[in-house]
């Protein structure tokens, strides 16, 4: 993108607060936990919610959610480790597994009780489904999906940045005279913090006053996914993706044959899985996964946003393109302008060489 | 069984360019195309009625020009359509959205008792996923989202069956009609028209809702001024300061060129250094 035009504002506007919006304060975010785990990108989003309590200067709270005991427990204690200087406990036996209606009623309540300005999930299956559905009670407004948070110091205004269709332009979201403004945040887009095992806070419990018997929707089986054949993708250290420019799915050989030699995983674009060329659970983006490896290498690949916001955290992004213009030259920290169905095995000949690992012929 | 199926009709993002200077879409000439993701909740509503008999209803909200995703989806099967279209509506985010969509639900539900609301996963240019869990929760509805597989519905005993796609998992969830189920893209495979069924939609009426006949109550609600969030502003990425270092290529000689850049990863780039002495081979 050779002289990208400055970024130009649609509309400003200025957002006035209703007297009674005023008294919400405070940054929250949702500690996504089921089956004894806690969702990695919740702990993320503490990183993330830190800063923007700091500019604000207010609190960072933790909400913690599940089945009364030790377990939940615990996950105030981490709450804390990750950045909370306040962690809501909202312990109720209706909440040992995710369902969305007591969900939604005891996230609900406690909102309407205690006031945040910013409620931030993650996009996961559960934090969308429980989102929107929160965001519809309070009738607050609600981004999807963002890559990027920060506050306007103007008007303490959370913006939210998200991509938008099309393939390659961004927009920055605003809530306005609604409160709480909601956020969910894809996995792995922000670092994870260190956690700080001395950090203590304040825990604050709230009775949702759930009933058993009142919740209609009953989970009568989990299922859980098989480990072994689900990629890794979002902690892969190396990962080797392809793109539409391989032109034909055999060409894929060459990506495998590279991750092969480097101990990586596989990933690709939209338009490759769309091709039929590999399954979609290997696809990297807005609506694949997120990656942040130490290398990633990226063959017949242009770049499009989508594509983008899913690994440019990356620390070293290699792009092989035909095309000199190519947007990902633009992101990208080497680049080779040439045919990857050369340039591939070249690549796997001389990582493999490196590591002494035999050479397979690939034709 | 009354099925409720919502689509939009979206430009088809294939065919969607940038304008490389002034950073803004250009609409023109792209083809609207059913939301793609719908597709698989029109299937799923279909099977339903395949099996159990019933009413499929497509609707959806949208500008007098969204009329032949509804006609497409009748050649696909659903019995009647309707669009709920009105210029009050523009501009709306999702939760205007789904303040219409629920409340012209809850019209169509007078002449005909509403059991199940189907939607699609997201759609591919708002791409948010909360107008499904919209609805259901202003109609009170049990939400059901990314549900990958009906398992079961019992019109007698009011009582749905499915598998929804959960981290790490598939939830098999059960719970009580009326409910919305958002479904999850390649649950089934979606079908063709049949040619009695492409007749029948190009004759069909479809029935255009203004706001009084989808039984909107608050106008302050719809639109563009019943939105919490707008947008501020749409830019392009930030270029890095600095452009991709090139590693020059020659076709004749593609070794080199690995060389070089093997060479320069290993001395500038200490996580990738660490990251390949980690692999090496014991030997
Ligand atoms: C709502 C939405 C969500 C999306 N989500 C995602 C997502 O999560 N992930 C994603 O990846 N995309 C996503 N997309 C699609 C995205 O916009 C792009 O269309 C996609 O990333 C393009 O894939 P590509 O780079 O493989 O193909 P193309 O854009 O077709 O690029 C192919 C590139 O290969 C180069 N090339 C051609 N031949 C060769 C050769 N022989 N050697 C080397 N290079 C060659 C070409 O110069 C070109 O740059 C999404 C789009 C939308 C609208
Ligand atoms: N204007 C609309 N008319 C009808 N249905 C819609 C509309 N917008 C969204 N939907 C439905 O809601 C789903 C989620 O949309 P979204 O929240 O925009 O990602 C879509 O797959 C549709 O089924």
């Amino acid at each position: 993108m050779t002289a990208t035009p400055p970024a130009k504002p649609i509309k400003k506007r200025k957002i006035k607060l209703d007297e009674h919006l005023l008294a919400y304060r405070g940054v929250w975010v949702f500690i996504e936990n089921e089956r004894g785990h806690v969702h990695p990108v919740s702990w993320e989003l503490m990183g993330q919610g830190r800063q923007l309590a700091e500019q604000l200067q207010v609190e960072l709270c933790a909400v913690v959610m599940g089945a009364p005991g030790a377990e939940l427990d615990a996950l105030c204690e981490s709450a804390f480790h990750y950045g909370a200087d306040r962690c809501y406990r909202v312990a109720s036996p209706v909440l040992r597994l995710y369902r969305n209606e007591p969900f939604t009623q005891a996230l609900t309540g406690l909102v309407n009780a205690h006031k945040p300005e910013i409620l931030l999930l993650g996009a996961t299956a559960l934090g969308r489904d429980l989102a929107g559905s929160v965001a519809t009670t309070l009738k607050t407004g609600l981004t999807a999906d963002c890559t990027e948070l920060a506050i306007d110091p103007e008007d303490r205004c959370l913006l939210s940045t998200r991509p938008t269709f099309g393939g390659s332009l961004l927009c920055t979201i605003v809530t306005l005279n609604y409160r709480p403004q909601m956020a969910t945040v894809r996995h792995r887009v922000m670092p994870m913090p260190e956690p700080q095992p001395e950090r203590r806070g304040l825990i604050v419990d709230f009775d949702p006053g759930l009933v058993e018997d009142n919740v209609v929707t009953r989970l009568l089986e989990f299922l859980p996914d098989s480990q072994d054949n689900t990629p890794h993708l979002p902690y892969a250290e190396i990962v080797v993706s392809g793109g539409k420019g391989l032109g034909k799915a055999e060409n894929f050989r060459l990506v495998w044959a590279l991750a092969d030699v480097l101990g990586a995983e596989v990933g690709a674009t939209r338009a490759a899985i769309h091709a039929g060329w590999i399954s979609a659970d290997r696809q990297v983006g807005q609506t694949g996964k997120t990656v942040r490896p130490a290398l990633y290498i990226a063959a017949g690949i242009s770049g499009a946003i989508q594509h983008r916001v899913g690994m440019e955290a990356s620390d070293c992004i290699i792009a092989i393109n035909s095309d000199p213009n190519a947007p990902i030259f633009d992101f990208a920290h080497y680049g080779i302008v040439g045919d990857c169905v050369q340039v591939l095995p070249a690549l796997t000949r001389a990582f493999a060489r490196h590591l002494g690992k035999p050479v397979k012929e690939i034709a | 069984m009354h099925i409720v199926v919502c689509i939009k009709q979206v430009p088809d993002s294939a065919h969607i360019r940038v304008h490389p200077v002034t950073n803004t879409i250009m609409r023109q000439g792209v083809p609207a195309i059913i939301n793609p993701y719908d597709l698989f909740a029109i299937e799923a509503a279909l099977r339903l009625k395949d099996r159990l008999g019933g009413h499929v209803t497509v609707m959806s909200m949208g500008p007098t020009q969204a009329e032949p995703a509804l006609r497409k989806a009748i050649s696909l099967g659903c019995d009647d359509a309707i669009l709920v279209t009105d210029r009050v509506f523009a501009g709306a985010d999702t939760l205007a959205t789904s303040y219409v969509l629920a409340s012209a639900i809850r019209t169509l539900g007078q002449e005909r008792p509403v059991d199940l609301v189907f939607t699609g996963k997201q759609t591919i240019d708002g791409d948010t996923a909360q107008v499904g869990p919209g609805i259901a929760r202003r109609l009170d509805m049990q939400l059901l989202t990314y549900v990958s597989r009906i398992v079961e519905v019992d019109p007698a005993k009011r009582s749905i069956v499915v598998e929804r796609r959960a981290e790490g998992g598939v939830q098999v969830l059960q719970t009580a009609l009326p409910a919305l189920v958002t479904m999850l893209e390649g649950s089934n495979e979606v079908r063709f028209a049949s040619t009695p069924d492409m007749f029948r939609a190009v004759r069909a009426t479809v029935r255009h809702w203004d706001r009084n006949d989808a039984g909107i109550e608050d106008i302050k609600q719809v639109g563009l001024k019943g939105s919490p969030t707008i947008v501020s502003r749409v830019f392009g990425p930030t270029p890095r300061a600095e452009k991709a270092r090139q590693v020059p290529f020659d076709p004749a000689d593609p070794d080199s060129t690995a060389a070089s850049l093997l060479e320069q990863l290993l001395a500038d780039v200490p996580k990738v250094r660490k990251e390949l002495e980690q692999r090496r081979s014991p030997s």
